[in-house]
């Protein structure tokens, strides 16, 4: 059992990116490597103001791109240093072949993505098609609804990522200007308490061991390519019980304790939305609203998305009449958003599944309001009432929906 | 500067049983740089050659500790490195304790001059302590002999092959020594292993200087060059004498050029004994071609003539 | 499945095990040293791309044929007015 006494706490008012920054100082990571992209800038700009006041004893290394962002990061953690980055969009793209061999080679870094769509065309608003195509990278990924959340889940990435049973890296997402640059209330824990619970980083291995010379990153070919990967996936699974572990020593500390899901009204639902992220706190109004009028609707929010919690999620949403799963980005297969299809494969060996649709909404920041989400539960009560309705579309495109041909 | 023997006599620190083709140019320059200094060294190599062939799993040849990430990122992994042990050594928590460690990033003519330049130009300009010898054998070998920015004009590769219309590679190669020392860091040189005095004196002097430096070093490939395995040394000397790849050195902006070779030999001459160069000497086409190409050497080596001893 | 046999972390590999891969069977010529003809002057030792020479208080004595590729750069970088190496075909 966790001894972890309860922190003192400042009440405040951050923008999700501030409190990633200031969650990063109270942390203090050794190696930040580190490149500007919009929505995340301000999170590496507060970063580099604490390492200029002394406030941190991080070496910062200012690289010339996101890939040489993320390959500092695997050299520093590979050196046996905590590291730590922050991206968005393009940003984790240009990352991608580094995010591979950063779980690849089991480093526990830690990255802060500010969710933003990927370019063509460019845009510099919210959806989660950047950290979803990372979706199959071998990082943890945990979403945040709130400024709050993102600061939490932060501080507990860092435990998560590096836990013996674990050792992977981990991906804190947040949702681009909605979030981080949004100023809400939040409670800042004490330094000291942050220092206590993340505690002091002891790798199993360093390469600055000169006494004990490791080569890592080595050749594997046909004969033991499979079997790394085979453990490679063992501690992805292995890390769901750590992620709940450490929510709940976290809740000790903070009185914030969180879990896999958050599930909102869902217990006596007949009709679920499941959404990631911001959007949840859209969907909860609309929720209340109907819930106002005697309609049996809730919310499935997960926060875990990597490793899936299928299980979990299965029992949330068994014995519901109709499922709406709300993607913020599209596959571009024809079959819907990737929460939808991880949502429906899920469900399928249950013998009291739902019936299940996708909607892709928000794209580059299209609003998504609580006359949408209204709309999303109204189409979920019909499927329920055994209606037809449409498996997957997008909606809430905008005003040039009607001038731009096709849609 | 240490004799062949007291070398010798120091422990070896890229051990035989690599996978490297018999006759590789690539490790006599590996291990001698290795044994240049008295500090312990921890290294990283961009994907290549030397980096597969010495780590199939589960054998490594690296005496030292040694990681490799990917492709073009070897200055940027270094920099991560040597940043994290600055950190460390400051809190007092490298393992082992406080020892003087030395970094090194290896890459090919690939890795170096074309897709991690940008990596490494960045990580010359931030000003980190580390060691980046680029071997240079003038094509991305590792998959097969195609092109890079590093290949000799009109020498055939897979994807410059010497073809009926097209003969070969058509552009100069890449003046990458010129390029890094233009970032002014404190030492950049041009080596070769068959000047192994030269080499071993460049990298003393490179791994005793606090801050970025920089050795290019020509090595034979006898695959990509159609050459015999035991000629490797032999090319690399040519290279010297024929004052393609001069032996020179920028420290604290002051050029220095190393070796100057009483009569030095026709490109023709050493070309004439790589199949890389066979189809020019063919026909007359490729006997002017040759002219052309000597031409551009001797203006090169009489640009380094005149720049010998002067500060750039 | 089987069970896979435990594996260092993400591929880890103690530094310098390569020395237990043998490369000796690459070879199709075998260098030959003539020890009274050898001075010492090392020129092999340095260029051997696979750490082969074998030196014992600054003495060339021998080579290493676990690892030995055959290659010939010892022959060839041997001065000529020494020769103390040359190369053999291999016995199949």
């Amino acid at each position: 059992m966790s001894t972890a006494k309860v922190a003192k706490q400042t009440a405040t008012g951050l923008t999700g990116n501030s409190a990633v920054a200031y969650a990063m100082m109270q942390i203090n990571p050794d190696v930040c490597g580190a490149y500007p992209i919009t929505p995340s800038t301000t999170v590496i700009e507060e970063f580099s103001s604490y390492v200029a006041d002394g406030r941190v004893d991080t070496g910062l290394i200012t690289v010339e791109s996101e890939h040489s962002a993320m390959s500092a990061c695997i050299g520093a953690a590979s050196a046996g240093a905590r590291a730590m980055s922050a991206t968005s969009s393009q940003g984790l793209a240009l990352m991608w072949e580094m995010l591979y061999i950063a779980s690849g080679m089991r480093l526990p870094i830690v990255l802060c993505d500010v969710n933003r769509a990927l370019s063509a065309p460019i845009n510099i608003h919210c959806d989660h098609s950047d950290t979803m195509g990372a979706r199959d990278s071998g990082w943890i990924q945990l979403y945040s609804e709130t400024v709050q959340e993102a600061y939490d889940n932060m501080i507990q990435a860092v435990r998560i990522a590096e836990d013996k049973r674990v050792q992977l890296p981990i991906m804190v997402c947040l949702d681009g200007f909605i979030t981080s640059h949004s100023i809400e209330n939040i409670e800042l824990l004490d330094d000291e308490s942050v220092q206590d619970f993340v505690g002091e980083y002891k790798p199993e291995r360093s390469l600055l061991d000169v006494d004990n010379p490791l080569t890592l990153g080595a050749t594997a070919l046909q004969d033991s390519y499979m079997p790394l990967k085979h453990q490679q996936s063992n501690a992805m699974k292995a890390s769901k019980e750590v992620v709940i572990e450490i929510g709940k020593e976290f809740g000790e500390v903070s009185g914030r304790s969180y879990g896999l899901l958050e599930e909102y009204d869902l217990d006596d639902a007949e009709v679920a939305i499941v959404v990631l992220s911001s959007s949840a706190g859209t969907v909860k109004d609309a929720v209340d609203k109907l819930r106002a009028e005697g309609k049996k609707v809730g919310v499935l929010r997960p926060r875990l998305f990597r490793p899936f919690p299928h299980k979990e999620i299965a029992k949330a949403l068994s014995g519901k009449k109709a499922v709406c799963v709300l993607d913020r980005a599209d596959s571009m297969d024809g079959f819907g958003g990737p929460l939808f299809k991880d949502i429906r494969a899920a469900l399928y060996a249950d013998d009291n599944r739902p019936k299940i649709i996708g909607r892709v909404f928000g794209l580059g920041g299209a609003d998504f309001n609580v006359d949408n989400a209204l709309d999303v539960i109204g189409e979920t009560i019909k499927l329920a009432a055994g209606e037809d309705v449409e498996l997957f579309r997008y909606i809430g495109e905008g005003q040039n929906a009607q001038t731009i041909a096709g849609c | 500067m240490a004799t062949l023997k007291e070398l010798a006599a120091k422990e070896e620190l890229f051990t035989g049983g690599h996978r490297l083709c018999a006759g590789c140019g690539i490790p006599p320059i590996v291990r001698l740089i290795l044994k240049s200094t008295d500090a312990r060294i921890v290294a990283t190599t961009a994907t290549g050659c030397l980096e597969v062939a010495s780590s199939i799993y589960p054998y490594s040849a690296w005496k030292v500790p040694w990681m490799h990430s990917a492709f073009e990122n070897a200055a940027a992994t270094i920099s991560g490195v040597q940043t994290a042990y600055e950190v460390l050594k400051k809190q007092d928590r490298l393992p082992g304790g406080d020892k003087e460690i030395k970094f090194v990033a290896f890459g090919g003519d690939g890795g170096t001059y074309d897709i991690g330049f940008q990596a490494l130009s960045g990580a010359l300009e931030r000003g980190h302590n580390f060691l980046y010898v680029c071997y240079d054998n003038g094509a991305y070998m590792n998959t097969g002999i195609q092109r890079s920015s590093a290949s000799p004009q009109w020498g055939n590769t897979t994807t410059s092959p010497a073809g009926a219309v097209i003969p070969g590679k058509v552009q100069w190669r890449k003046d990458l020594t010129r390029i890094v020392a233009a970032h002014n860091v404190p030492y950049a040189a041009q080596a070769s292993p068959h000047n192994w005095r030269d080499l071993h004196k460049k990298a003393e002097k490179a791994l005793a200087i606090n801050g970025p430096t920089f050795l290019n070093v020509v090595s034979a490939c006898p695959l990509g060059w159609y050459t015999k395995g035991q000629d490797s040394d032999a090319h690399v000397k040519y290279a010297v004498e024929t004052c393609y790849w001069p032996l020179y050195e920028i420290e604290e902006g002051v050029l220095k050029v190393n070796y100057k070779p009483k009569n030095k030999m026709p490109i023709a001459d050493w070309f004439k004994m790589q199949g890389r160069f066979k189809h020019l000497f063919k026909d007359d086409e490729g006997a002017a071609k040759l002219v052309q190409i000597q031409e551009r050497v001797d203006m090169e080596w009489q640009r380094l003539l005149d720049l010998d001893g002067m500060r750039l | 499945m089987k069970e896979c046999k435990p594996l260092a972390l993400g591929g880890d590999l103690p530094g310098g095990c390569a020395d237990d891969y043998e490369t000796g069977s690459w070879r199709k010529f075998l260098p030959v040293l003539d020890r009274d003809k050898c001075i010492d002057c090392l020129i092999c030792w340095v260029q051997c791309p696979d750490s082969c020479i074998i030196v014992e208080d600054g003495k060339m004595v021998g080579f290493n044929f676990e690892h030995c590729k055959g290659c010939g750069i010892c022959d060839e970088v041997c001065p000529p007015k020494v020769k103390a190496i040359r190369m053999i075909e291999e016995e199949s």
